[in-house]
């Protein structure tokens, strides 16, 4: 390989802006919009999404059948985002999300990736030992449930509905999406009523 | 080659194309050769195989396979499955057995 860049990132970034601004591919104004929605995304709205589907079974529907739109539709912006797909767990099937070649995740609904999703430890096991994986997290499935180990390696980005858990009857869209954490959305953990 | 529709039994090629010189491939090693299931048809996407060295990049089907985990490693629970998204130019038609 030819030609390694080194630069101070700060300058690169600098001299990228200025050539992009240059060449009218994209203004200060849009990139810096980009980064404000960026920063924006967390976790907290995949949760809304999951805490609506569990309340508004025709918000579900559209939610597996076309995640992006769902998002879009709880005006979450998705626009240059790649697809999202959504994966049900249900009694029998739970689903587990990982990226074997890299790191591709769904940041525009679930913000930056935790930082062991990218490591090579939970790259590797998560596709040979997906069981003995989530035992550390302390999530141990019933060995009637199947496993769907869903390797992100293309276009799509994949989040996961959890089941609802038990003992929320009654509860509103606002509390549920409270006990939603990350790892519910990637299938490391369950969320729990608490 | 035709369409797969879901529930077609397909084969993913084991090609190196890595071996041969410069290379972006998302099709992951431990599924070359590996034979799995059509779940869906995802859509088309531009090859990234093109679009990563700046070359004009053909839509191409990309599909949802499933695969046996425990065939793949020889360990791990039955009827546990990996799902993953293959571009159709690596797969091929096994016939129904």
């Amino acid at each position: 390989m030819a030609g390694v860049i080194e630069a101070d990132s700060e300058r690169l970034l600098v001299a990228i802006e200025s050539l992009l601004a240059k060449k009218g591919l994209a203004s200060p104004q849009e990139i810096a919009e980009r980064i404000a929605l960026t920063d924006a995304a967390s976790p907290g709205q995949g949760a809304r999404m999951v805490a609506k589907a569990w309340c508004d079974p025709a918000y579900r529907a559209l939610m597996l059948a076309d995640g992006t739109a769902a998002a879009e539709a709880l005006g979450i912006p998705m626009r240059g985002a790649p697809p999202l797909g959504v994966l049900e767990n249900t009694a029998e099937l739970h689903h587990l999300v990982v990226c074997t070649l890299c790191s591709c995740y769904p940041r525009a609904v679930l913000g930056y990736p935790p930082f062991w999703f990218k490591s090579s430890a939970y790259r590797a096991r998560a596709v040979r030992d997906p069981r003995g994986l989530l035992a550390e997290w302390g999530t141990v499935l019933p060995e009637n449930v199947r496993m769907r180990v869903v390797d992100s390696t293309a276009d799509y980005r994949w989040m996961v509905l959890p089941v609802r858990p038990a003992a929320t009857d009654g509860w509103g869209e606002e509390r549920l999406a409270g006990i939603v954490r990350e790892g519910d959305m990637i299938g490391v953990t369950v969320p729990a009523a608490s | 080659m035709a369409e797969l529709a879901p529930g077609r039994l397909v084969q993913v090629r084991s090609d190196w194309p890595e071996a041969r010189g410069p290379a972006h491939i998302r099709t992951p090693h431990y599924l070359r050769g590996r034979r799995g299931r059509i779940v869906r048809r995802l859509g088309e996407f531009p090859n990234p195989e093109d679009l990563a060295f700046a070359r004009p990049a053909p839509k191409l089907p990309l599909y949802h396979v499933a695969f046996d985990q425990a065939a793949i490693w020889g360990e791990g629970a039955t009827g546990d499955e990996l799902l993953v998204e293959i571009f159709g130019h690596w797969l091929q038609e096994v016939p129904a057995q």
